[in-house]
């Protein structure tokens, strides 16, 4: 085996450093990028969470988003929460732009505001839906790993995995999420 | 299991994990619906719904109070991104009355006039988070004992200057270098001469920072303002009237967010700079009268 991978999270806003310990007990390293030439430097890409808007935003601004198709096609994807969004086929509530990269349906802000935030067991370790999205539809090739009250909320399909709530909030490390992405590298 | 605004074992309350989703962004002081549009398309992670933004409070003169619930209901649905609302320092019923509304986040604010002179909120009785301003580390942590859940500065709101924020991050920074240090035996003493509680103390001592996210604001009204803030160890801004009391506010907004996003990096900063048009007029400190200084409210 070579060296640690290196599992990049996009730190253009959002919820960062939140990953490092779950990443670095999960054998792997930590690193912040935002820019092309640190994308290039990674093994594998979180989109955490935070505002989607603000993401697409400064995506936009930044030109980074023919930089981020190159890693999306060639490197494993982990989105969170806003991260998720991003990935989606579709997206409602607004309609807004997203990557395409598994062919869900997410609707913004499923459950509603920050009052009806909360936190849950999945696969035996508890984690936070915040604001969180709701999938709406899957297609049939992507592998559903958990679900919350009948709704899919870990989900994988090749390269790419998403979760509509939070692992990394969790001071229990590694989570078990984080294992399976750093298992997914190399 | 666990209810809203609690949490079992070893998850950080779902208060707090708001405020860490907010990290690295702008939050933007709205007073209509449009401002709340043009603010989520320039990039804010959040806006601050107001009626009056600080300048113009500090000009109306009277008692400043929360805002009207139809304004506050009505930015809500105009975006996407969350929505935080002011209470005044004490005013528990305004609290209760956000809460009923279902903001995400409640601002109790000396920006507004105070309603109890000794007393802040029990906010632990709350399900919806609140932000409250601090000065220094105690009172930070005074706030956080009564269950805050985001920590920003003070700063002097409303007067484009920088000044009071940077000596409100500055402070705060020097408290943590000094207790970080500290033995076991010297920490209750410490308590004492702050002021701030015991437990919340060792918390920070033992964890090497704040419990919860610590924000800036107050006085922000450029992108280098917002570099400043970040370098200086703030983790998000808020934009008051630095947005929508400059010449071209959409403008204003877009490179304040582009300033925050990569303020470690000068030649960002610098792009973000340019072509942005006249900030908003500041105030010299001094020049504002004791009562109307904001950041000596609340304790």
């Amino acid at each position: 085996m070579h060296e640690k991978p290196i599992i990049g999270v996009l730190a253009l806003q959002g919820c960062v450093d939140r990953h490092r310990p779950h990443i670095e007990a999960a054998g792997a390293s930590f690193c912040a990028v935002k820019t092309p030439k640190e994308f290039e430097a990674v093994d594998a890409l979180i989109l955490p969470g935070g505002e989607s808007t603000t993401m697409l935003k400064l995506i936009d601004t930044f030109g980074l988003e023919e930089p981020l198709k190159k890693v999306f096609a060639a490197k494993p994807v982990w989105g969170i929460c806003a991260g998720s969004i991003l990935m989606a086929d579709k997206v409602s509530n607004p309609i807004q732009k997203s990557f395409s990269l598994m062919p869900i349906t997410m609707e913004r802000n499923g459950y509603g505001r920050q009052l009806e935030s909360h936190n849950a067991v999945v696969e035996g370790f508890e984690v936070s839906f915040i604001r969180a999205p709701v999938v709406k539809a899957v297609n049939d090739n992507v592998e559903i790993l958990a679900s919350h009250e009948g709704v899919p909320v870990w989900l994988r399909s090749g390269q790419y995995m998403a979760t509509t709530f939070h692992p990394e909030l969790t001071l229990d490390y590694p989570s078990p999420m984080h294992q399976v992405f750093v298992g997914m590298v190399g | 299991m666990t209810q809203g605004n609690t949490t079992s074992g070893n998850v950080i309350n779902l208060k707090t994990g708001l405020a860490e989703m907010l990290k690295g962004g702008v939050i933007m002081d709205v007073v209509t619906a449009d401002q709340a549009k043009v603010a989520e398309d320039a990039g804010a992670v959040a806006v601050m719904a107001l009626e009056r933004v600080p300048s113009d409070i500090r000009a109306a003169g009277g008692v400043a109070r929360m805002s009207p619930p139809e304004l506050v209901e009505e930015i809500m649905a105009a975006v996407s991104i969350p929505v935080m609302a002011k209470c005044r320092i004490g005013h528990f019923a305004e609290a209760q009355i956000l809460e009923a509304i279902g903001v995400d986040y409640i601002d109790e604010s000396e920006v507004l006039t105070p309603a109890d002179e000794d007393y802040h909120i029990d906010k632990q009785q709350f399900k919806v988070p609140f932000v409250c301003g601090a000065t220094c580390l105690a009172e930070g942590l005074r706030r956080i004992g009564e269950g805050a859940a985001l920590i920003r500065t003070k700063g002097e709101p409303g007067t484009g200057n920088i000044v009071e924020a940077v000596r409100h991050l500055r402070e705060i920074n020097q408290d943590l270098k000094r207790v970080l240090q500290l033995d076991d035996s010297e920490l209750m003493t410490e308590a004492k001469d702050l002021g701030a509680p015991f437990e919340l103390l060792k918390i920070v001592r033992d964890g090497g920072g704040l419990p919860v996210p610590n924000f800036a604001a107050g006085g922000i009204a450029t992108p280098a303002d917002a570099a400043l803030c970040m370098q200086l160890g703030a983790q998000s801004v808020f934009v008051g009237s630095g947005i929508f009391k400059s010449e071209d506010p959409a403008a204003f907004a877009k490179a304040i967010v582009k300033a925050t996003a990569h303020f470690d990096d000068p030649k960002m900063v610098l792009e973000a700079s340019k072509g942005l048009g006249e900030a908003m007029r500041g105030t010299e400190i001094s020049e504002i009268e004791e009562p109307m200084r904001m950041a000596k409210r609340g304790w």
